[in-house]
């Protein structure tokens, strides 16, 4: 079977920030056998570590790119670069979109990488998620539980 | 020549947010500034009403790459204040945690923000193209530093482990051993960064301010030290206030720092190395001398080289404080607040950080005081970047803006340190 790997990327503490930690926590008691989520910072190695071996990764974090807070974007980012822009986010000079591109010069990208971003509403300390970014969650979690049965079916075969 | 102007908007491969301006009338440099405009963070004000034992956990949430240091200063200032010296079981413990953190700050900014700038990338991940088993290797010894941070601190970032008087818990010697053949790795890893940075193109340059730095005994000062200079300062951290001073400019949401009465000067790497390199481990030395570096070294663009030579260093010293741990009786020592201020300095990545606290007798906070080096370090910068303009105003737009983004980013800034500061003044009549 394939082995897909689910990170959620994000900071509790920081209201909207959370959405990837949060869509990981509800997937995780839901997924098949074969499928590893987890929770992650933006450490390079830390990252290229989690999805090491995968044919697949799911990568879901939240972005800022001027969309209204809920917008879903999807970018497969094992065909395409990663828009900068949109996945820019840190101030510790490594992002995500940097780790990705890191990892496909070095030779260590998934097969296939998919990458969800969630638009923010608001990164304010101690907040819970705003509304709409609740609301894309919920829908979020679905879709990949969609995706990932999508993806055995289609191994399967 | 016309009258030119140079700016960098937003400043690549540091961390946090600035920019430069830089102007010149034909040949003669009229204006250069490093300017911050990452908002101030209004640390030392969020400290004010809070307990003494919450000093470190809070402003480790300065910084990201370096909360270590962040934490340990603190801790200095609150143990000295109240009168506690740890047993050197846990100073060791710090002083293990605290290399950690140069390995992983060090490596970070050797391979993934410097050396682009000598080989001619734009980024890390263009030199991964070409040379990807040097950056395999920046990686790994990055990662080496993180595990050695997550064992002793409970997490790579913001380490939630450290108390003041100790940690909440020590690691057993079967806990440590389990580092020993990675650190080993790392340290023929960091021997190879040498070797590999030294082959750089150097422009041969000299700062000449004064060198700041700490000093202790029998070691290469890290988690503790008075504070030296090359001038001959040789001062207890209480005395730090009365040789430096902080000074606002408007360009800047960081605090500039200058010598009382003015007068630049250059903490860090350059400092520690030209102030403290005969108690470098032997290793490191032998590293120092093959790589030409002599007893002092003053050349910015050099910096890198002492970085790995410090990663050397940094390295055999986490192996050597293994090999000698004994675990302490206890993980923590009581700790009883004193009204009174309390003083801290210890060697962050990037240089000198100080921290000043004031408490009252029953331990809040009422007033505090950090200085980190990147705030120290900005008039060097400038100074730098000046003379560097001045030298190569014959180089184009283009060159020239590279060459002053690269004379920066040797000082390693940490911007988002830099602004955590608040002076903030209302009149009112």
């Amino acid at each position: 079977m394939t082995r897909t790997v689910v990170i959620g990327i994000g900071n509790r503490l920081r209201g909207d920030d959370a959405a990837g930690v949060v869509v990981a926590e509800q997937l995780r008691p839901r997924v098949r056998d074969g499928v590893e989520v987890v929770s992650c910072d933006e450490e390079p190695s830390r990252l290229m570590e989690a999805w090491e071996g995968a044919e697949s990764v799911l990568l879901v974090d939240t972005v800022s790119s001027g969309s209204p807070p809920g917008t879903l974007h999807r970018v497969e980012a094992g065909e395409q670069a990663v828009p900068a822009r949109t996945f820019r986010s840190s101030t510790h000079a490594i992002g995500i979109a940097d780790t990705i591109e890191l990892a496909r010069a070095l030779g260590r990208l998934p097969r296939r990488v998919r990458i969800y971003g969630i638009e923010a509403g608001g990164f304010t300390t101690g907040a819970a998620l705003t509304p709409a970014v609740e609301s894309a969650v919920a829908f979020l979690v679905k879709d990949v539980l969609h995706d990932l049965e999508e993806e055995r079916c289609t191994s399967a075969r | 020549m016309p009258r030119r102007t140079i700016v960098t908007d937003y400043l690549a491969r540091v961390e946090g947010e600035g920019a430069m301006t830089v102007q010149l009338d034909g040949d003669r440099v009229e204006r250069v500034e490093l300017r911050i405009f990452e908002p101030p963070r209004f640390f030392e004000a969020f400290l004010r009403g809070r307990s003494f034992l919450e000093a470190p956990d809070i402003t480790a949430r300065i910084c990201g790459i370096c909360p270590v240091a962040y934490q340990t200063s603190a801790i200095n200032a609150m143990e000295s204040l109240c009168g506690v010296e740890v047993p050197e079981p846990i100073r060791l413990l710090r002083r293990l945690l605290y290399c950690g953190e140069w390995i992983e700050s060090h490596a970070l900014h050797v391979y993934m923000l410097h050396a682009p700038d000598f080989l001619g990338y734009e980024s890390a991940i263009e030199l991964a193209r070409d040379a990807p088993e040097a950056v395999e290797r920046g990686l790994a010894l990055k990662r080496t530093g993180n595990d050695l941070m997550t064992l002793l601190g409970g997490r790579e970032i913001h380490p939630i482990n450290v108390r003041v008087g100790g940690f909440y818990r020590v690691p057993t010697r079967r806990e440590l051993r389990a580092l020993v053949e990675p650190l080993e790795r790392a340290r023929e890893a960091a021997l190879e960064t040498v070797r590999w940075t030294v082959g750089f193109d150097f422009p041969e340059r000299l700062v000449e301010c004064d060198l700041v730095a700490l000093a202790q005994p029998g070691e290469y000062a890290i988690e503790r030290g008075r504070i030296r200079s090359s001038s001959g300062l040789d001062l207890a951290p209480a005395e730090y206030d009365e040789h430096f001073e902080e000074l606002h400019v408007e360009r800047s949401n960081a605090l500039q720092s200058q010598l009382r009465g003015g007068g630049t000067y250059l903490c860090g790497p350059l400092a520690r190395f030209s102030l403290g390199s005969a108690h470098l481990s032997p290793l490191a030395r032998e590293a120092a001398a093959e790589a030409g570096l002599g007893d002092e070294c003053r050349d910015p663009f050099r910096s890198i080289v002492v970085r790995s030579v410090e990663l050397v260093h940094a390295c055999d010293e986490s192996l050597r404080l293994i090999e000698a741990y004994e675990e302490p009786e206890r993980p923590a020592e009581p700790v009883e607040p004193v009204a009174g201020t309390g003083y801290g300095v210890s060697e962050a990545p990037r240089g000198l950080l100080y921290h000043r606290y004031r408490l009252d007798g029953d331990g809040t906070i009422l007033d505090a005081k950090i200085v980190p080096p990147t705030s120290q370090n900005q008039l060097a910068i400038e100074d730098d970047l000046r003379d560097v303009v001045a030298r190569n105003a014959s180089l184009d737009d283009q060159a020239l803006r590279g060459l002053c983004e690269q004379t920066i980013r040797n000082y390693d800034p940490c911007i988002s340190c830099a602004t955590h500061f608040l002076d903030l003044q209302v009149e009112r009549r």
